[in-house]
């Protein structure tokens, strides 16, 4: 038995004949929030679908909680929000949340529970075509949210929400990681990447470094996340 | 196969159109509206009722295929399929549910224009009742495997729209509704043969005139049942848990 939530090995992805993740390796223990920042189109998103397992990839083997990922005992342990809000518009958060916990074998008493902590107690009887970009953006994370996974994958969480709503996220980012999950979070957000316990910056897929923030300020000189990010790209290139 | 996850895609599927009030008003008028159209356009009770069993289930079959089609489409593009690929659900729970959900509103919209038809256009009716729903419903359900099945080859809500002419049309205007098939010419008739919609027509026409439930009848259903499993079947082939 592993202590890693999630062990990539020379991950390589490519899409649309362009490689999009080259060569990729490392761990991300459990019981972790961990963070994965880059510019746009570094291969953020192409790399959480590898750890959900509906990406075809190239080569390399992807290791989550034990098992090769994609493999059928994952689908109830892992709870993954996509970038775009993958909800059905036509119905509302109760009834959109009701199907998926229903897919997953979730009680009902959950509903309620990850609403709440999305903060959309009040507005849990709107359709969700009707919700605010940064509201219909939480009914996404909501659903990620339902049954207990023990690894949560989050693509961009927290897009277009202000900052206290984003404070509120990271806080229950927390709280779920002391009850034992591992989370992976991506973000272009520098700010966010303090909150994170590791670090893993991508650019043009590949990782640029895999360390916690504070040893990654120290080890590059810099004043803040931002800098240092900057330090290791001119130091790449 | 679990039949509680099957239940909830239907569940969620009604409670989605349940919010679109006009999509479920058309979906169970329209076919009526037709059939009236259609009984005063000929204005003769005799050949309204010549033609009208083929178009009780040409309507449902077409519209089901239309809706299929969109539905499956939108459920691709906006990633939801995509989420639903990585939980417990299997592919088949998914479609199943799809068509318990389809067949419903076909029961409803059917038996709608069938009773209209029969009562009030002054269709007649030799066989059962049951006998021409069972069909008709067979049909719409065709209809929905098929709308199901090519949307996966459809990238935009446009190009899904446009195969009801290539995979539609041709279904109706060799069915022999227009043309009777036996008066076709060999090509035409092997094309015939080998569209499902021929079979669904041919035994909606014999158990208009006739009482007796024959054998051809009976083929034809399990040949339209079968075409709608495949499709089905082959649409579940094309719901991938891994995409480039």
């Amino acid at each position: 038995m592993t202590n890693s939530a999630l062990e990539v090995t020379g991950l390589r992805v490519r899409r649309g004949g362009r490689p999009v993740v080259r060569d990729l390796s490392f761990e991300v223990p459990r019981g972790t929030v961990t963070g994965l920042l880059g510019p746009s189109g570094c291969g953020k998103t192409t790399l959480m679908r590898a750890v959900v397992g509906v990406q075809i990839v190239e080569g390399g083997t992807v290791t989550v909680l034990g098992l090769p990922a994609g493999s059928p005992p994952l689908r109830r342990r892992i709870g993954y929000a996509t970038q775009n809000p993958a909800i059905y518009a036509d119905l509302t958060v109760r009834e959109a949340l009701k199907y998926f916990a229903a897919v997953l074998r979730a009680p009902v008493s959950d509903v309620d529970r990850v609403i709440a902590e999305v903060g959309l107690a009040d507005h849990a009887g709107k359709l969700v075509g009707s919700l605010s970009g940064g509201q219909h953006n939480r009914a996404n994370l909501a659903v990620a949210l339902l049954g207990t996974p023990e690894l949560l994958v989050l693509d961009e969480p927290t897009v277009g929400l202000d900052p206290v709503l984003r404070d509120e996220l990271w806080a229950l980012f927390r709280r779920l990681a002391d009850g034992g999950a591992t989370l992976l979070v991506s973000s272009h957000v520098m700010d966010e990447a303090a909150r994170c316990d590791r670090l893993l910056l991508m650019r043009e897929g590949t990782l640029l470094a895999d360390d916690a923030p504070l040893a990654l300020r120290e080890r590059t000189g810099a004043a803040d996340l931002e800098q240092a990010f900057l330090h290791l790209v001119r130091a790449a290139s | 196969m679990n039949p509680a996850l099957t239940l909830a895609t239907t569940r969620r599927i009604l409670t989605q159109l349940r919010h679109d009030p006009r999509t479920v008003v058309m979906l169970v008028l329209v076919p009526t509206l037709l059939m009236v159209l259609l009984r005063y356009v000929f204005n003769s009770k005799l050949v309204f009722s010549h033609v009208a069993p083929a178009l009780l289930g040409v309507f449902p079959f077409l519209i089901m295929f239309l809706i299929a089609s969109i539905t499956t489409l939108r459920e691709r593009t906006t990633a939801t399929l995509e989420r639903l690929m990585t939980l417990p659900i299997g592919r088949l729970d998914l479609l199943f549910g799809y068509a318990l959900a389809f067949g419903a509103i076909a029961v409803v919209q059917v038996s709608l224009a069938a009773g209209v038809s029969l009562w009030w256009l002054g269709l007649d009716l030799a066989g059962s009742v049951g006998m021409l729903l069972v069909i008709a419903v067979l049909d719409a359900l065709l209809g929905m495997a098929l709308g199901l099945f090519v949307s996966a080859f459809a990238r935009t809500e446009f190009q899904a729209i446009q195969f009801m002419p290539v995979f539609v049309l041709p279904q109706i205007l060799l069915c022999g509704l227009f043309v009777p098939r036996g008066d076709m010419g060999w090509l035409l008739r092997w094309l015939s043969d080998v569209m499902p919609l021929s079979y669904a027509v041919e035994a909606l026409t014999r158990v208009t005139a006739s009482s007796t439930v024959d054998a051809v009848i009976l083929r034809n259903l399990v040949v339209v049942a079968c075409c709608a499993l495949l499709a089905l079947v082959l649409g579940a082939a094309t719901l991938r848990r891994r995409t480039p």
